[in-house]
């Protein structure tokens, strides 16, 4: 099949390639860019290791075809650190609130949740595990991913976070 | 997992679309949000040898009013539609019933028109769309027409849209102010299609009701549009035993296999279910 | 002195050692998608592999056609067992002593079973190739059905073993059998049983589940014909034994193999087998000379690469009028799958299942397991627990609720009357096994008190009065559970994987300057062992855990060991980290003592130093010693700071644990919502108490999916029916309860630091605390035993068998 001239932005800079039109945006990041932070984690559109932010919205890149996200603006994982290099404040709070453990959910979890916390500043318990019900995580059991959520959103908000009593 | 090769076309307006159609015939499938067709691509249980995208025709998309109606552009994403004022003010339902579809991630761009037109009775929107008496507006190579959402589901993947066609809009006639409304459905896990769901809008006047739309989800191999069961409830209060009878009358239209989510009975069950939960959340959010 | 001068305390503190809630190093690199996981490795010129599969689940192959395949652009090579069978390759020897089917060699025995394997350079020409490889089937009846294995017409699923009356454990009595396996007294059992006042019995089925971590199984094989070498990157928990087994299995002499697992996205069990992608890959390379990659998808995952469980349990229970249990009996039947791929200790293929007393003081117990084939992927694995201690621990939990329940008393005070009491440890069990340490009642009493056990049951008598009356149409379930575990896999005179006894191993490097290396034969698949094993080596030598780097997964640098699985890394690995930084201690207190110039015996330890006894101001700190251990050591004494220790632990440990669910059952639907989840953990001494909560609520969370409805189903034609994500039940962060996490010390009296593994016993004893919990609903209506998973339809029907919907 004739390949695909496609342009986009990537974590900020500008990516032009040749892509066949089944090569799926996951695919495009990882073998072919080596962008490696997305995952794959299944077929069939269920478990959001692959999550990317697409035009400011969460989509899961195993779904897409890089075609498709021809103009598009990107962000993955590998871009979601502040500009001057210091972590996000999502990133710190993953780590603060020991909410991964294999890693390989985070860089989708934490793509989401970025995602989120533009749309609501500071969600309930109830509105992030329902903002995150599109990825799976098998390894901590989500409470402290919730935390770690809740962490950020603090950070963000320019308030300390109070861990809710158990 | 990789889907087998194709040629991709993205055109940007609906005539050239249906121009493509017309030229690839049964090679050319349409791509909406693709969240139904890329997994069964990936799984080669679907290889088109031409896709058609959707995306980059700018007239699919949003939400008017229209006289008494709201019209939605086919490739309106659930998001949209969960994001829209003038649906959660005049349609609230729709909202309830796209925060119900799958998840944040797939809501962002699974369409209104993708989940209506593939005719998978999984699907949620079917059968709400029935409920709401909606319409489809279609074209073809021989222009547009318009297609009741209730005449609209033959079978599993068979619907009365013809081939050449795209599916551009819905039509959604506003139900009466203060409406009573509810989608009840039972599902293994959030983003799960459902076991079984029960749509119900209904008016009530001096505690009775006075008029009243019921339809399921998922319980045969079409939504189901379970009309002997409001006749039944017309006029009534919503007594226990009308209720009983109108669910028994439900139940009785429902055909499910047996899937994971449960053998053919349970599935009939729980269509009954449903509706007795939606109809007492609709009758509590009925005024009058 | 002056009061700048920091205390031991403080100085203790900075070292972030034993205790601390560290933050973990690993996140660092994961929270900016820096991972480095087996499938971000990218080789030169590298190779795609792609399996064509069965679609039935027993069928013979009557011919393979791969010229079309072979003819798609791209491809370089298609293996079928014809072309494994010219390296001797097309059956491979699995870890439970049979041999295994790699490409389908004449027939296929379970759906997706491996059929060829496309070589291409790309991963659309591998999977285009795949689809066209054509296989021409008779299909065979088939029998997915463990209890009708061993009928007298049941399908043949093994054509090759064929009047084989030996297997690897002894006398085969039918063709579809594999082993018996048994424990214990049955002539006191019997007894027991003949005196009881009170005897149970009930079929208790753990159904098949996956373990499912995120990541698939994957794998890079690159042989250098030059060298004649393999390296081997890949998903793999136990890497040493992958580089034997590859080695023994290859003749590749085992030093020309480096066997490397990077980052892994979990295991939970699924990653310690040697699965036909492996060998195929391994086989590719050797043929292209250039590296393979092979990555399994999703579906394949769940329905060939290892499955847990499937163990189905006729159980016993005998019991005085009053309560004191006398007796257990088991009868197990034992679904293999296909193939016996199980991953035990060799000389175990039912593996520790004879901690089927549990945390109870039983006189006479017998238990007796026979393993048998069906048309269903070989596995067997320890999904997130020792070997088959869930299926131990679920049976005798809920079997402790049934005679509880007729009894008539209260299944938490059934329990306490029973447990095994604090003054017989260390207790030998009517089944031989060593319980090290615990202290039960005080466990369970805490939990009770913790969740006010009194007044739930209260609550729970109203609400069924209320139901009864019709004034709610949903029950209360309150699930009790005790659980005993047996972990740290283990100790020689028990354990061994084909002949390698199952030590474990560290070696650490101390370097001048007081920094250093510690590299064990373990290999974390998220459970934080760059983090925790610097801690004890913070702790144990007095510098501080950020100094430490930790390194796992490269066998040409790590020292042999056996792999994390079976809460193994704490119990051996974590000793024989322990018992390394006891040989550079001892080392460097000669060095200081030659240093101050006095008697070794006159120095005493403070945290990070050496100092005179009665005379603290003279003292060597640990990174003086460092620097000193490479340029002044005493006469005599061989410079550099390092140690290896091969830990062969004397016992397991035993952790355990006291959990309480409460539920509430929508008896319309089947819908249960778990309304409060309490686990008290007792895993002796706390290494970091973050990681624990964190091990803890993952292990929940998977036990959660069992109970509620993880099922790897077959339906009569042998179809899977469960492999992905659409029917395999993972819940997201919506269904999944708010935990409560609790603990009580009491740590190993034979391991260096007395921590005793963690990371299973939530899987251990929550699958049969929600499982109690939702029977206990059902209860009071006579109901004793209501299977697993309970999704919704299973726990909806159930209700409509007790006629709760007329």
């Amino acid at each position: 099949m004739a390949k695909s001239q496609v342009a986009m932005k990537i974590n900020g800079k500008t990516v032009e390639a040749l892509v066949e039109p089944r090569t799926l945006l996951i695919y495009f990041l990882r073998d072919q860019l080596g962008i490696t932070g997305p995952h794959i984690g299944c077929d069939t559109s269920h478990c959001g290791a692959c999550t990317v932010d697409l035009d400011g919205k969460s989509v899961k890149s195993c779904t897409v075809f890089a075609v498709q996200a021809d103009g598009a603006d990107i962000i993955t994982i590998e871009g979601i650190a502040n500009p001057d290099g210091t972590l996000h404040a999502l990133q710190e709070g993953f780590r603060q609130m020991h909410g991964l453990q294999c890693g390989f959910c985070t860089p989708g979890m934490i793509t989401r949740a970025y995602r989120l916390l533009q749309e609501n500043k500071n969600p309930t318990e109830e509105e992030i595990r329902y903002g995150i019900s599109g990825n799976l995580c098998r390894c901590t059991g989500y409470q402290n991913i919730v935390k770690a959520i809740q962490y950020a959103a603090a950070k963000l908000n320019g308030v300390t976070f109070q861990e809710a009593a158990e | 997992m990789i889907p087998g090769s194709f040629n991709y076309h993205r055109p940007k307006s609906v005539q050239e679309a249906v121009g493509l159609l017309a030229k690839l015939g049964d090679d050319g499938r349409l791509l909406a949000g693709g969240h139904s067709l890329i997994p069964t691509m990936k799984l080669r249980l679907a290889t088109p040898a031409n896709l058609i995208d959707l995306g980059g025709i700018a007239d699919l998309k949003g939400i008017r009013a229209d006289g008494n109606d709201i019209v939605v552009g086919a490739m309106t994403t659930q998001h949209d539609l969960i994001a829209s004022d003038l649906l959660a003010s005049k349609i609230p339902i729709l909202r309830e019933t796209s925060a119900q579809i799958a998840d944040p991630q797939v809501r962002y761009v699974g369409t209104l028109g993708g989940n209506v037109a593939n005719g998978d009775p999984a699907n949620d929107m079917p059968a709400l769309m029935m409920c709401l008496n909606a319409t489809f507006h279609a074209s073809g190579k021989s222009g547009e027409r318009k297609i009741a959402a209730r005449g609209f589901y033959q079978g599993l993947y068979a619907t009365a849209l013809q081939s050449g066609e795209v599916l551009t809009a819905i039509r959604i006639p506003v139900p009466a102010a203060g409406h009573g409304y509810a989608y009840e459905k039972l599902k293994r896990k959030i983003g799960d299609f459902a076991t079984a769901a029960a749509a119900v809008v209904l008016t009530m006047k001096g505690g009775k009701v006075n008029s009243c739309a019921i339809a399921l989800t998922n319980v045969a191999d079409k939504p189901l549009l379970a009309e002997e069961a409001t006749k039944i409830l017309i006029g009534s209060a919503l007594d226990a035993a009308t209720v009983k009878r109108a669910v028994a009358a439900a139940e009785a239209i429902t055909s499910p296999a047996e899937d994971p989510r449960g053998p053919a009975q349970y599935r009939t069950k729980m269509a009954g279910v449903m509706l007795t939960r939606a109809l007492a959340r609709a009758k509590s959010l009925a005024k009058g | 002195m002056n009061d700048m001068t920091p205390t031991s305390a403080e100085r203790a503190a900075k070292l972030e050692g034993m205790g601390c809630k560290r933050k973990r190093v690993e996140d660092i690199r994961f929270t900016q998608g820096k991972g480095n996981y087996v499938d971000d490795i990218k080789l030169p010129n590298m190779l795609y592999g792609e399996f064509n599969r069965s679609p039935y689940g027993h069928a013979h192959v009557k011919k393979i056609d791969t010229a079309k395949a072979a003819a798609v652009p791209g491809v370089v090579a298609v293996l079928t067992a014809e072309t494994l069978k010219t390296v001797n390759l097309a059956w491979m020897p699995t870890l439970a002593g049979d041999v295994q089917m790699v490409l389908a060699d004449g027939y296929v025995l379970f759906q997706n079973q491996e059929v060829a394997f496309v070589i291409a350079d790309s991963r659309e020409a591998a999977a285009d190739a795949a689809d066209l490889v054509e296989v021409e089937y008779e299909q065979l009846p088939v029998n997915v059905d463990p209890l009708k294995a061993m009928a007298p017409n049941a399908p043949v699923i093994r054509e090759d073993l064929k009047g084989k009356t030996e297997g690897a454990h002894g006398k085969r009595k039918h063709y579809n059998h594999i082993f018996s396996w048994q424990a214990g007294d049955k002539a006191a059992a019997d007894a027991a049983f003949a005196k009881a006042d009170v005897t149970i019995r009930e079929m208790i089925s753990y159904p098949r589940v996956h373990p499912c971590p995120l990541e698939t199984c994957q794998c890079v094989a690159s042989f250098d014909k030059i060298k004649g070498e393999l390296t081997l990157y890949g998903t793999f928990q136990a890497p040493h034994v992958i580089r034997t087994v590859g080695s023994l299995i290859s003749k590749i002499p085992e030093h020309k193999i480096h066997v490397i697992s990077p980052d892994v996205g979990g295991g939970f069990g699924n990653k310690v087998g040697a699965y036909p992608g492996y060998i195929c890959s391994i086989v590719a390379s050797i043929v292209t000379g250039v590296p393979v990659k092979w990555t399994e998808s999703r579906i394949d995952n769940l329905s060939t690469t290892a499955f847990a469980r499937d163990f189905h349990m006729d159980m016993e229970l005998a019991c005085t009028k009053d309560g004191k249990l006398l007796g257990l009996r088991c009868y197990t039947i034992a679904d293999h799958g296909a193939f016996d791929a199980c991953a035990n200790a060799t000389k175990w293929p039912a593996g520790l299942f004879s901690i089927i007393s549990g945390s109870y003081d039983i006189p006479a117990a017998h238990c007796l397991v026979d393993g048998v084939y069906t048309n269903k992927a070989p596995g067997g694995v320890a999904y997130r627990c020792s070997f088959r201690v869930t299926e131990a621990a679920y049976c005798v939990e809920r079997a402790m609720d049934i005679m509880a329940q007729k009894l008539g008393m209260d299944p938490a005070d059934f329990r306490m009357k029973n447990l095994i009491r604090r003054e017989q440890f260390p207790y030998t069990s009517a089944f031989g096994w060593q319980y090290d340490s615990g202290d039960y009642q005080t466990a369970l009493t805490k939990a009770m008190e913790a969740v006010s056990y009194r007044k739930l049951r209260d609550e729970q008598k109203q609400k069924r009065e209320a139901f009864k009356r019709g004034e709610t149409r949903e029950l209360m379930g309150i699930g009790v559970i005790h659980f005993t575990e047996i972990v740290g896999a283990g100790p020689s005179r028990n354990c061994d994987i084909l002949g390698i006894a199952m030590f474990d191993s560290a070696e650490i490097r101390i370097h001048p300057t007081g920094s250093g290396i510690c590299r064990l034969g373990t290999k974390s698949q998220g459970q934080g062992h760059e983090t925790t094993y610097a801690q004890i080596i913070a702790t144990e030598l007095g510098l501080a855990a950020d100094s430490i780097t930790v390194e796992e997964g490269n066998t040409d640098t790590a020292p042999y060991g056996l792999g994390t699985y079976g809460s193994r890394s704490t119990p051996v690995s974590g000793a024989a980290t322990a018992m390394a930084c006891r040989k550079i201690k001892a080392k460097a207190q000669m060095i200081a003592a030659y240093m101050l110039e006095v008697h070794d015996d006159d120095l005493e330890w403070d945290v990070d130093r050496f100092r005179v006894k009665g005379n603290p101001e003279r003292f060597k700190t640990m990174t003086e010693l460092a620097w000193a251990a490479y340029h002044e050591v005493p006469p005599g004494m061989e410079p550099g700071l390092e140690a290896v220790d091969y830990y062969d632990p004397p016992n397991f440990t035993f952790p355990f644990g006291a959990y309480i669910c409460v539920v509430d059952v929508d008896v319309d639907t089947g819908m249960i919502k778990v309304r409060r989840f309490y686990a008290l953990d007792d895993c002796g001494t706390r290494i970091n108490p973050m990681i624990i909560e964190g091990q803890i609520h993952g292990g929940l969370a998977e036990a959660f999916g069992i109970a509620m409805g993880q099922e790897i189903h077959y339906d009569d034609d042998g179809n899977v029916t469960t492999a992905s994500f659409l029917d395999y039940f993972l819940p997201t962060a919506v269904e999944t309860p708010r935990w409560e996490t609790d603990w009580t010390t009491t740590p190993s009296p034979h391991h260096p630091i007395g921590a005793k593994g963690v990371g299973e016993s939530p899987n251990v004893g929550g699958v049969p605390c929600f499982s109690n919990a939702v029977n206990d609903a059902f209860a009071f209506l006579g109901s004793t035993h209501i299977q697993m998973p309970h999704d919704h339809w299973r726990v909806w029907t159930a209700a409509e068998k007790l006629g709760l919907h007329a």
